[in-house]
């Protein structure tokens, strides 16, 4: 009997949540510790959907690699797509003419804006803010519909290609996107408000997860947590690519680096995404969407019937794919949630020897036992929410 | 209208246009397949066209009475697999089918949960049905909510048909039925333990 | 990125403070990149990370190829990142595969860089890379229970072929 009349506030129990959970994004699971209501430790166990997709990627001739790649974080499809193009023109030192680097633009930040949709509408729902999830689903359903115009698939469009993209926007892109474009600011001061005065958004967001911004540097953290914490590091403005350089835009920086700031970090860069996407509309230069290169590129439909030499250039890139010289590169983007990288070395065949992702989801995780640790669960839901992982990124 | 206004043909025929009969397990099935509980359960990339891209506005999963997802398999009938399922998630998936009362069905949705779609390596299972019965597949990759939508009529339309589970049948699973208190057990269809041998030679050779 | 003469003096600086710690150097594709002596790789990335007037520290990527034929046979490929000069560099140390005897080994940077320490489990967990002094070297994507490298080039792909057998009964 001498043991129940000791102190017992002291007690730690062991909570298994998921790898079924509506909460977790996906199917993370996260082994904690529980001191009453406080988390005291934990550990996240991930590879429940490891689809082992840089194993087939090297089974696979590099123009085959692209859907793969894609489906590694299937919120952000587009940048798994760049990144993966970008290192094998680096690879095999094509130039991608300026109307391609202008249209990727614009699909890379209408994905943005899409994936950060994702993000607002699953995480204001794990807050309770039911509401969110609707409007925010409404937006997307607009971005999608735009990328359905143009690419013919709601996700997983394969638009991109080596040498610039598969095909020119068609007409009246422009108007949609256009009008889009300016009705997303309006939108977001709708979330603003629905939001921003929200005391029970306010009280669960603010001073909630902090983590030092050394420490989130430590850790390898980027994107918008990083910047959050007030580091104003973005890819973009740092290794330019693409139509970047001759852009305005700003980074949107936080001050204490809690979930608040996380969350108008976010939202900002939507705003901002928005305005990219109006600039590239207005700059857009004529020209041809993809590089001249046969030896890279696939020869337009219309020549297949008339050019002897364009069908076989067509057949032997299908059948066979293009080689690629020995050689290895490492290409960083900015992706949504940080910056995604894509190594690719190739062994001069046709198809690569190695294709790996440093994905932003699975580095970030790592900073969250520390954003979690010594937080209500409650919070730890939050901060998990505000990390945005994106479990197929994660896993790949 | 009072007892008694109506006398005769008259209420013959009042009696006729207003009323339906059938017998009661029409009836519940036709109750079942209105009311069903989808799982909050995503895998991959599908997880964000099926279970939450379909109840938002647009596609609006209310109109066929799917929209109260239920977070716990104990309270859910009806599970979609959306998304490719790894070799470390295939035992976890079939838990969740397992804790799942019955009656209860299974949407295998996208190419990847069907048969492995795009990703044939050492990582992801072929296809679901090596390890759970699937009531349902939806091609796509990933399928559009109204692939899904239609998925789902398809399957309000099995469920109305049929009294019994369905898959017990195409799966040789009769008696393996978990009641509360002891209900009913299922014989084995002859016809069916037949084809299921039939198939299983076909695969063997 | 360094430029190809930079290389070589970052190179030369190195030398003078840990001689014989870089094999080799390659600039290829605009990237520079250092070839290492597995033995000091956490004093070179100590160097790097630092120096004053290096200050390479941010670990963006650490990876592993696996070029087969070639001997030694896997890269540990260190990804750094210069935030002040806003330059890359590549890290590489090269791996001999040991066979049947064990598994190769390096020294783990998570004291360095804690964000190597799922980075190198995934490493571990895909090519059985031991990284020694690691915190928790155990597979992190696959199941516990699994058996094998599976993106070693050496391991199959998996998976298994499709078979049309209602065609096969329908038409023989």
């Amino acid at each position: 009997m001498a043991e129940l009349t000791e102190d017992r506030s002291k007690e730690v129990m062991t909570v298994n949540i998921g790898p079924h959970h509506p909460a977790t994004h996906g199917v993370l699971r996260l082994i904690v510790d529980l001191e009453g209501e406080v988390v005291r430790e934990l550990k996240p166990v991930i590879g429940y959907v490891h689809t082992g997709i840089e194993k087939s990627c090297e089974d696979k001739s590099y123009w085959k690699v692209i859907p793969f790649v894609e489906r590694m974080d299937y919120v952000s499809y587009f940048f798994q797509m760049e990144a993966f193009c970008g290192a094998v023109e680096r690879l095999v030192d094509l130039e991608i003419p300026p109307r391609a680097k202008y249209l990727r633009t614009i699909f890379l930040e209408l994905n943005r804006i899409h994936s950060h949709l994702v993000w607002l509408g699953t995480t204001a729902l794990d807050l309770g803010a039911i509401s969110m999830l609707w409007y925010c689903f409404r937006e997307r359903d607009k971005i999608l519909d735009l990328f359905e115009m143009a690419t013919g698939q709601r996700m997983h469009t394969r638009y991109f290609q080596v040498g610039g993209v598969i095909e020119d926007i068609p007409l009246g892109f422009e108007q949609k996107c256009r009008s889009f474009v300016e009705e997303m600011p309006i939108r977001v001061g709708q979330y603003e408000a629905l939001l921003d005065r929200n005391e029970v958004f306010l009280q669960r967001t603010k001073g909630v997860g902090i983590v030092s911004r050394e420490r989130l540097l430590e850790l390898g953290v980027t994107g918008p947590l990083l910047r959050a914490a007030g580091e104003p590091w973005d890819l973009r403005k740092a290794f330019p690519t693409l139509a970047y350089p001759k852009l305005d835009f700003k980074i949107p920086v936080g001050t204490v680096g809690d979930n608040y700031d996380r969350y108008r970090v976010r939202v900002a860069e939507m705003v901002e995404s928005a305005r990219i996407v109006g600039q590239c509309l207005d700059a857009l230069p004529e020209g041809p969407f993809i590089a001249e290169d046969r030896k890279y590129v696939l020869p337009p439909r219309s020549e297949l019937s008339t050019s002897m030499e364009s069908l076989i250039h067509h057949f032997k890139l299908v059948t066979e794919g293009y080689r690629v010289g020995p050689g290895e590169v490492y290409y960083g983007i900015e992706g949504p949630r940080g910056e995604l990288g894509c190594f690719v070395l190739a062994d001069g065949s046709s198809k690569p020897a190695r294709v790996h992702f440093r994905d932003p989801s699975f580095v970030n995780l790592q900073a969250f036992r520390e954003m979690a640790l010594d937080s209500y669960v409650a919070d730890m839901i939050c901060s998990l929410g505000m990390l945005d992982p994106i479990l197929g990124g994660v896993d790949r | 209208m009072l007892r008694g206004d109506l006398e005769g043909e008259d209420l013959e025929r009042y009696v006729e246009e207003r009323v339906v009969t059938t017998t009661f397990e029409k009836m519940q099935n036709w109750a079942r397949s209105n009311s069903i509980f989808p799982l909050t359960f995503g895998l991959a990339c599908c997880a964000i066209e099926a279970p939450i891209s379909i109840v938002t506005a647009r596609y609006d999963l209310a109109r066929f009475g799917a929209e109260a997802l239920r977070a716990s398999p104990r309270q859910a009938d009806m599970i979609i697999l959306s998304g490719r399922v790894s070799i470390k998630m295939a035992p976890v998936v079939r838990r969740l089918y397992d804790q799942m009362l019955e009656p209860k069905w299974a949407v295998s949705m996208g190419a990847c949960s069907s048969s492995g779609g795009m990703f044939s390596n050492y990582a992801v299972v072929q296809g679901a049905d090596k390890f759970m019965p699937i009531d349902l597949h939806i091609p796509g990759c990933p399928p559009r909510p109204e692939a899904v939508l239609y998925g789902f009529t398809k399957l309000q339309r099995k469920i109305q048909g049929n009294a019994d589970q369905g898959w017990r049948a195409r799966y040789n699973a009769a008696g393996t039925e978990e009641w509360a208190r002891g209900g009913p057990r299922s014989e084995p269809n002859p016809e069916a333990t037949a084809a299921y041998e039939e198939a299983r030679e076909l695969a063997r050779a | 990125m360094p430029d190809a003469p930079g290389l070589e003096l970052l190179r030369g600086e190195i030398e003078r403070d840990r001689p014989g710690a870089v094999l080799a150097t390659s600039f290829d594709r605009h990237q520079a990149a250092l070839i290492v002596d597995p033995d000091q790789i956490l004093d070179v990335l100590r160097w790097l990370r630092d120096t004053e007037g290096q200050a390479y520290k941010f670990l963006s990527s650490l990876h592993v190829a696996d070029y087969l034929p070639a001997e030694p046979r896997f890269g540990v490929h260190y990804e750094l990142l210069n935030r002040d000069r806003v330059e890359r560099i590549r890290v590489k140390a090269m791996l001999a595969d040991p066979g049947e005897d064990g598994l190769p080994e390096i020294d783990s940077c998570v004291s360095l860089f804690p964000t190597a320490e799922f980075q190198e489990r995934e490493a571990y967990d895909f090519f059985g890379i031991v990284f020694r002094g690691h915190p928790d070297m155990t597979r992190i994507l696959l199941p516990d229970d699994y058996v094998g490298w599976p993106q070693r080039r050496d391991f199959p792909v998996g998976g298994e072929p499709v078979t049309f057998t209602y065609n096969e009964r329908r038409y023989g």
